[in-house]
């Protein structure tokens, strides 16, 4: 060890695997994996949110699974929460769409409103147009 | 690094490694195999999380929820219900004493809310075995500060403001040793780390070892360059394997990194570790008794002065700190001696982490700023006493402390209100008694083990403990007179004053203390040959309740030494006095309650 630098380094490389044990607000998505999603192929979906993620080194999302919203015939059902609360819940994502999800929603910061089933609280314009479909 | 979605953190901790930690992780990652997610969930042992009257203990990221008392049975559920299906298992989530709402979130458990976890903020959070989580978490940030910008003076200057006092026992405050050690001209000094926990029922310095071994190296870093060391020693008592061990890998690690070894931080400064083994002599946590042992001859104590500070290891200024001290040193640094002094009280600056043992419910590792009342501690954390029993004294201290009993409950537990109530701070143990604890009967316990333990180099602590245990083993046969009261406070006294070393200095302290707050109990041994607790057994009788009695024979057919005659359908039986021994098997099976120890 030479330098404070150097410390700096490991510090940041090893917190991008250790920040989902921090409780601090991050962008959320979830996947629902009750046996509709599971049906509907949600597993596959959420490796390949996984894979993405990691292949994007994309440390400040954390990704979580959750159960039936009760809009079955609309699984796999993805949520992306940012960090003001806003949530938006998109419909039917296969593994190729949930990739898409990744480009364009976490690192572009621009929602795929075409596959928004519903949003929930301040979100960007256009997400509103298609709310409550 | 691979970014995973979900972080399982399994206490590996003694304690819930002896409640198969090990093959719960086992079961974990098959499982985890078994669904195909094993690459997006990660199982992570770590240190003590505290809590261990509930473990094995296990935290799932990112929800930030506790599950409690996992088996490896549970590892299926878990992994299929919270990590596939993101349902949370509610079976095993914590409740607290007599409520049914099951709490998933740590803030708000009562046993958490009440704490503050300085030294601890480690344990349970990463990974000891790897270096790369501590640093990630701000480790040895602290020791390149100092190295790349501070003077040694400068270190010790702000150890002295922060107020930091050893965390062993004494309270003698560190960055005044450290001065010494620094003011004295010689070529090699060298710094010891005391992890020879020795009293019973502590257990801090064993987590700190195991949660976070590399805040010790880094205290000990830094304690070097502050004083002039370039080798450091750690003393651990070898039955402490899971601690030698991660002590063992980080020092590797630090090597590695060259976080130890020469020229650190391109600072010009070296500094080394060594792990020293005790063989579990508890007269080596003395320090002068440390010092000839971990220079391989017979750990006994030689007089002071000359102090270790002057004249220690091999002869050389040598700063022998505790486990916790050390743990300290790094948040004081970072966080400035302002912030630690922030916490705590005037004279007792920080946190002090406690042991709790005993007739409480919520036994475990917790940490609370100095001057936290013993009611807090007891009631608030310790979820009160177990079998709805009274309160009777805390044993603080261990062998070397006192006891303080109901009426001083409120005491803030800093390192001056505990001298005053003949107590000490000691390393942190803290048995909680309940009334059916005979206060004759612990302090022979510890005067049993003082007087085991005694090296034999001076005569008032080989032959005076040995006396003075005699004397309580009288009491409690019912043999004891009334002079044995001022017998034993003299006797005391002159231990006291006479020993060479801490061990014969304190030893005599369990039963003064005991002599203050409890004299009526030794005087109902004495004088009516009675025990009110019910614990020394010679002093107890068995009787039946004739007119309870059904003479339905069970208490003759459970007798083991058929002390009990009688005959069927025809009450009352009779217990023979002079046959029966106690062991009270007839009054834990008799259905009708109609025997009676008295």
């Amino acid at each position: 060890m030479k330098s404070l630098d150097e410390l700096k380094k490991i510090k940041e490389e090893t917190l991008a695997s250790m920040r989902i044990r921090e409780e601090e607000p991050t962008v959320r998505v979830a996947v629902g994996m009750s046996t509709c999603g599971i049906a509907a192929g949600a597993r596959d979906t959420l490796n390949a949110l996984m894979e993405e993620i990691n292949k994007r080194n994309l440390s400040g999302v954390t990704v979580i699974t959750t159960g039936c919203a009760g809009m079955c015939q609309r699984e796999p059902l993805v949520d992306i929460t940012e960090k003001d609360g806003s949530t938006y819940s998109y419909q039917n994502i296969t593994p190729e769409k949930a990739k898409v999800l990744v480009s364009q929603h976490l690192v572009n910061k621009k929602p795929v409103f075409e596959w928004v089933l519903a949003t929930r609280g301040l979100c960007r314009e256009g997400a509103a147009e298609r709310s409550g479909d | 690094m691979k970014i995973q979605r979900a972080h399982l953190l399994l206490c590996h901790g003694t304690a819930c490694s002896s409640s198969a930690s090990e093959n719960i992780k086992d079961a974990l990652e098959k499982e985890l195999e078994h669904y195909g997610i094993a690459d997006q969930i990660r199982v992570i042992p770590t240190g003590c999380f505290g809590f261990c009257a509930m473990g094995p203990v296990m935290m799932v990221y990112p929800e930030g929820i506790m599950y409690c008392k996992v088996k490896p049975e549970d590892a299926a559920e878990i992994v299929e219900e919270h990590l596939v299906k993101g349902r949370t298992v509610q079976r095993l989530l914590y409740k607290e004493p007599g409520e049914e709402t099951r709490l998933a979130d740590i803030d708000d458990i009562e046993f958490f809310r009440y704490q503050r976890r300085e030294v601890l903020h480690n344990c349970g959070h990463i990974n000891p075995e790897d270096i790369r989580e501590y640093i990630a978490r701000d480790g040895y940030l602290a020791l390149g500060k100092v190295l790349t910008g501070l003077q040694p003076r400068e270190v010790i200057d702000i150890v002295i403001e922060s107020g930091l006092r050893g965390r062993g026992g004494g309270g003698f405050p560190t960055g005044r040793k450290w001065e010494y050690a620094a003011q004295t001209d010689a070529a090699e000094k060298y710094i010891i780390c005391n992890g020879d926990e020795g009293d019973p029922g502590a257990f801090m310095d064993r987590s700190i070892m195991e949660g976070d071994p590399h805040a010790v190296l880094e205290g000990m870093a830094i304690a070097g360059f502050a004083v002039g060391a370039s080798q450091g020693y750690i003393y651990v008592r070898a039955e402490y394997p899971i601690a030698v061990e991660r002590l063992d890998i980080a020092i590797k690690q630090a090597r590695e990194l060259g976080l130890l070894g020469k020229n650190i931080f391109n600072s010009g400064f070296h500094f080394d570790v060594q792990l020293r083994l005790g063989a579990g002599a508890f007269v080596c946590g003395e320090e002068t008794a440390m010092l000839n042992s971990i220079a391989g001859k017979r750990g006994e104590p030689r007089p002071r002065p000359p102090f270790p500070a002057v004249k220690g290891l091999f002869f050389k200024p040598t700063i022998i700190n505790n486990v916790e001290t050390l743990a300290n040193l790094p948040r004081i640094i970072l966080n400035g001696a302002q912030w630690f002094n922030g916490i705590g009280t005037e004279k007792s600056r920080g946190t002090k982490v406690f042991a709790l043992a005993g007739k409480v419910n919520n036994t475990g590792l917790i940490e609370v700023p100095m001057g936290t009342s013993l009611r807090t501690i007891i009631y608030d954390i310790g979820g009160g006493i177990p079998k709805g029993r009274k309160f009777k004294a805390a044993q603080i201290g261990g062998p070397s402390g006192g006891c303080i009993p109901e009426q001083h409950l409120d005491t803030p537990m800093d390192y001056d209100s505990l001298l005053e109530l003949g107590a000490m701070m000691g390393s942190g143990g803290l048995i909680v008694m309940d009334e059916s604890d005979c206060m004759v009967d612990i302090a022979k316990f510890f005067l049993e083990f003082t007087q085991d333990e005694s090296c034999g180099k001076c005569t008032p602590c080989r032959v005076g403990t040995k006396r003075m245990h005699e004397v309580l083993v009288r009491i409690t046969i019912g043999e004891g007179k009334e002079e044995d009261i001022g017998l034993l406070r003299s006797m005391a006294e002159d231990i006291k004053d006479a020993s060479l070393c801490g061990l014969g200095q304190t030893a005599p302290n369990p039963v003064l203390s005991t002599l203050r707050f409890f004299e009526d109990e030794y005087m109902a041994h004495i004088r009516d040959k009675r025990c009110p607790a019910g614990v020394c057994a010679r002093l107890l009788r068995y009787e039946i309740i004739p007119e309870k009695c059904t003479a339905c024979s069970v208490c003759a057919r459970v007798c083991p030494v058929d002390a009990i005659t009688g005959i069927p359908k025809k009450p009352p039986y009779e217990i023979h006095q002079d046959i029966c021994i106690k062991c009270g098997a007839c009054q834990a099976k008799c259905p009708f309650g109609a025997i009676a120890k008295v």
